[in-house]
């Protein structure tokens, strides 16, 4: 048989021709139709992670503390008193950007059967998200079904949605990014794994049945959208069923704990085609599958719909034939279809029947491991011109410190997290407003666990690498002003193609950012996700966009902080010294329209020391309030812990340029009750940690007077940093 | 005494209530399930929040018909305390136990945030213990808890004191800024003509410890518990 004929079916059925070439060198024959089409999809690129695998490399995946890295469905890490964490973040871009309402509820639906499949019960959701402005029509209907999407799913299956991001930017108008990420609660010697097991063992569909919808769904997710498509795309995304999701929540936990489930998976992108190959892979045996036992929602489906249907709330276990009744009984109960599929078989084969015949036969490591490419490589020419400082006007302080407050990106976002249901599950001790969520672990008290989600396309467009590390850092610094510690990253990398060398290299040194932080923190990233081909028609590509989640343990969740100030009287300090800068911050793009210039060198060692001295003086009991400085610097930091305590403050401002407004890592602004502050002082002065006394909490206005000066270079009531501040409507 | 917590499939509130009347009030609670057709060794009875199936359908109106729902009207009717709480009053409005609708918040939009609550009455198990015009403060979770009315059902249950609570600020004063979703005459919660079975939209269970910034929910279980200890003799001599 020619290599030209091979590629045939392979290349008809979306197979590019060096993949196709590759598959017939991995088989050693032409697929057939059936396999060519389940190979299309496992080489898709939201699949196969062919662009990304070699890179992703880099971060650090390791731990004391890690039960299970990259490779299974979510990172799993200890927390103490016997449990662990599950954590995982996805993004859910592309349906987004054709049905926004169905895209990010799947996507919910999605992350927290990845959680689930780990044997943690779901307990927190985060949502990361990215539009055009709001004041156009398209990005506000796309935001508007997110959110209603988001919630309609996360409220109905009763995970609270504790916390976030939301920033705007034109280079999204097309391209909405919807990250979500999920984080589940296990017992430490109860995790579960995805690797099948045992010839013999059984193989149990279930949750819904299997119907027509998100067929070719990866691989839509891997390329670039055409707006006259999407009507045409509208089959290749999902619908939810939050009723079902929760249903198949219980019913799981309840036969996890029934015992004989060896193993389970999510049948996500790709369904059973994926859950089948990956967990044989995995476990390095065969599975056959008789397409004719699964359950169908509609008559007379394709064997290839069958395998490649991405209709949700499904799952696939392996189970002991021994316990399989048992387990089936109880999803039934639970009103869900539970069928014996196939077995494991100790060959290495991945067999597919249908009507009796076998349609498939190959190994499921061609399936699960696809190529990983080595793309071009090369920075944007114009690199060190963008590096260049920002030549900006001179602006009225005050002036620009309100329009700074009334940005989307700073802006309350009450209108939105007042949707979700942040409540349900009893466990939100600090919620969605604060600096970072904090959740109390229900079953070993007095442990907690906190969340947040952050991202700054600004700084990675302007320099990756740095951009990468500092939104690690800043990442670290909320989790610090809530006293917990990082043990766990997750991170959603949302690019343009990879095929295009400078995407690429913005890309690679990202990915090298936020392993510098994360080694600096000694926190593993356990999982997560990439997505490329994040362009719209034209080839217009979105701003590098890596979004990180971090997970941190609170040893004590009655001993956090506020942002805001607590009482008139408090002396408030600025703790840490790192680089703050103009370049790229929020405050170029205001007051100059483009955020030129560099943003600032990471030195995460430092920056690192000033994050562990505010954990601590937090965990101690020093400190009344602690908020960290992040878009708009010291001033729209100072004006927030005004706003959320509901106190006035009086400032001198620290000498220097960029003191008020430049961004960059590990700068917290603090208060201090007046007996305590010896203390912190000599906490500070033992870690070699500066900090400098700036003022006191005092009246009903804030007021900042530059260093040596009397006179107040800004000041404003509370009431109207309020009024500026007022919430986004979505 | 025993509590039962009914577990609809779609309830996400159940595990909560459990917790609180467990571990927080020290209670014995038995788990209903849907299916289960007795409320045997039962003493006071909680519909949770959540979406008891799906509520694709008008909230709770699938959850009336379920196999359980007998033996509740039965529970009720012989004067067992119930609580509906959020979709559990929808439930128990939908069963007819409790008048009155609750159609979509007023914003169109799912809102969760803390409310204020009015005690406005003292006729019931939940606020036995409990004083006219205390105010608590306990978080909503809702897109549809607009409680609607006929004028002549709401003349008539002002008239007969059944409303419970009523949307208020944080120094109890009904006023319009104070009402989150658009329920007539602010009404957060309504009682049966016997007073014996409430519903309420905001949820107690999430504010029963301080830890969670607000304890004020925990006197409602704490009032049932107390009534039912208090009317225990009498209850035991009537059934002879």
């Amino acid at each position: 048989m020619s290599a030209v004929r091979a590629a045939g079916a392979a290349t008809r059925a979306g197979l590019s021709a060096r993949d196709a070439a590759e598959v017939y060198a991995r088989l050693g024959r032409e697929p057939n139709a059936v396999e060519a089409r389940m190979l299309a999809v496992m080489w898709s690129e939201h699949c196969g992670y062919k662009h990304s695998k070699t890179a992703l490399r880099r971060l650090p995946g390791r731990s004391p503390r890690v039960v299970s890295g990259p490779g299974e469905n979510a990172g799993v890490v200890a927390i103490g008193g016997g449990w662990a964490l599950a954590f995982k973040m996805e993004s859910h871009n592309h349906p987004s950007a054709v049905d926004p309402y169905n895209g990010a509820a799947t996507g919910i639906g999605g992350i927290i059967r990845d959680i689930l499949a780990m044997g943690a019960r779901p307990v927190a959701l985060l949502d990361s998200l990215r539009f055009g402005p709001l004041d156009e029509p398209r990005p506000r209907r796309l935001a508007a079904g997110v959110v209603a999407g988001i919630a309609g799913y996360g409220n109905a299956i009763g995970v609270p949605t504790v916390g976030g991001e939301l920033r705007i930017d034109p280079c999204y108008r097309d391209i909405p990014l919807v990250n979500v990420a999920c984080l589940g609660l296990v017992r430490a010697d109860r995790v579960v794994t995805a690797a099948a097991s045992g010839p013999g063992n059984v193989v149990l569909y279930v949750g819904a049945r299997t119907g027509r919808d998100g067929i070719g769904g990866a691989a839509f997710a891997s390329a670039e959208l055409d707006e006259t498509q999407a009507a045409a795309d509208r089959a290749s995304v999902q619908m939810g069923d939050p009723f079902a999701g929760k249903l198949l929540i219980e019913a799981t936990l309840q036969a996890l704990e029934a015992g004989g489930v060896v193993a389970m998976q999510d049948m996500g992108a790709a369904g059973l085609t994926c859950a089948a190959s990956e967990m044989a892979s995995r476990g390095g045996v065969g599975m056959t599958l008789d397409l004719d036992r699964v359950p169908l929602r509609e008559p007379a489906m394709r064997p290839e719909e069958i395998l490649l249907s991405e209709s949700q709330e499904r799952m696939l276990l392996v189970v002991a034939p021994a316990a399989a009744a048992t387990v089936a009984a109880i999803y039934r109960r639970w009103g869900l279809t539970a069928e014996v599929v196939g077995t494991v078989t100790a060959d290495r084969r991945l067999r597919v029947l249908a009507g009796g015949r076998v349609i498939a036969d190959l190994p499921p490591d061609v399936l699960a491991d696809a190529p990983a490419y080595d793309p071009p490589s090369e920075p944007p020419a114009d690199l060190h011109e963008r590096w260049r400082p920002p030549v900006l006007p001179e602006v009225d302080p005050t002036d620009v410190l309100l329009r700074l407050l009334a940005h989307p990106d700073v802006a309350g976002k009450r209108a939105v997290y007042q949707q979700y249901d942040h409540s349900v599950g009893i466990r939100t001790v600090v919620r969605p407003g604060d600096d970072a969520a904090v959740l109390r672990v229900l079953e070993a008290p007095p442990l907690g666990v906190a969340l947040v989600a952050d991202g700054n396309a600004r700084w990675c467009a302007a320099d990756p690498r740095r951009g990468g590390a500092l939104v690690v850092l800043e990442a670290a610094a909320n989790l610090a002003c809530v006293g917990a510690e990082p043990v766990a990253v997750t991170d959603c990398l949302n690019f343009g193609s990879p095929e295009r060398p400078a995407v690429y290299w913005t890309f690679v040194e990202t990915i090298e950012g936020i392993a510098e932080a994360c080694r600096a923190l000694d926190a593993p990233v356990v999982g997560g996700n990439v997505s490329f081909y994040n362009e719209a028609e034209g080839g217009r590509a979105i701003a590098p966009t890596p979004v990180v989640g971090l997970a941190g343990v609170v040893p004590d969740v009655a001993r956090t902080v506020p942002a805001g100030f607590q009482r008139a009287g408090d002396l408030i300090a600025v703790v840490g010294d790192g680089e703050a800068s103009l370049g790229a911050s929020l405050y170029a793009q205001v007051v100059a329209g483009r955020a030129r210039g560099r943003p600032a060198d990471p030195a995460p060692a430092r920056a690192v020391a000033a994050i562990a001295c505010v954990r601590d003086a937090v965990r101690q009991g020093v400190l009344a309030s602690a908020h960290d400085c992040a878009d708009g610097g010291l001033a729209v930091a100072l004006a927030e812990a005004c706003m959320a305590g509901g106190h006035g403050a009086a400032v001198t401002l620290p000498a220097g340029p960029t003191t008020l407004f430049g961004e960059g890592p590990g700068r917290f602004v603090v208060s201090i009750s007046p007996p305590q502050y010896g203390v912190f002082e000599a906490l500070a002065r033992a870690r070699g940690v500066p900090f400098c006394a700036l003022g006191r909490v005092e009246g009903d206005r804030l007021r900042l007077t530059p260093p040596g000066a009397r006179a107040a270079a800004v000041e404003v009531p509370v009431d109207a940093l309020r009024a500026a501040w007022t919430s986004l409507e979505v | 005494m025993t509590w039962g917590v009914v577990v609809f499939p779609g309830a996400n509130c159940d595990r909560d209530c459990v917790h609180v009347l467990r571990a927080v009030l020290g209670a014995d609670v038995a788990e209903v399930w849907h299916a289960d057709r007795s409320l045997d060794g039962i003493d006071a009875l909680v519909l949770p929040g959540g979406f008891s199936y799906g509520d694709y359908l008008r909230s709770g109106a699938v959850a009336a018909t379920a196999a359980v729902m007998p033996a509740v009207r039965a529970f009720a009717a012989s004067g067992g305390p119930v609580l509906g709480i959020c979709n559990g009053f929808q439930i128990l409005t939908e069963a007819r136990l409790l008048p009155g609708v609750l159609m979509r918040n007023r914003s169109l939009r799912f809102q969760c945030h803390p409310v204020w609550v009015r005690v406005e009455s003292t006729a019931t198990p939940f606020t036995a213990g409990l004083r006219l015009g205390d105010v608590l403060e306990m978080p909503i979770a809702h897109g549809e808890g607009a409680y609607l009315a006929p004028p002549e059902t709401l003349d008539a249950l002002e008239a007969a004191g059944r409303v419970v609570f009523r949307y208020c600020d944080a120094r109890g004063r009904v006023v319009a800024s104070a009402n989150p979703n658009g329920s007539a005459a602010a009404i957060a919660g309504v009682a049966n003509a016997a007073g014996t079975v409430v519903g309420l939209m905001p949820h107690p269970e999430r504010a029963s410890e301080a830890l969670l910034g607000s304890a004020d929910g925990r006197r409602l279980f704490e009032s049932a518990a107390a009534w039912l200890a208090a009317r225990r003799p009498a209850t035991s001599g009537a059934a002879r």
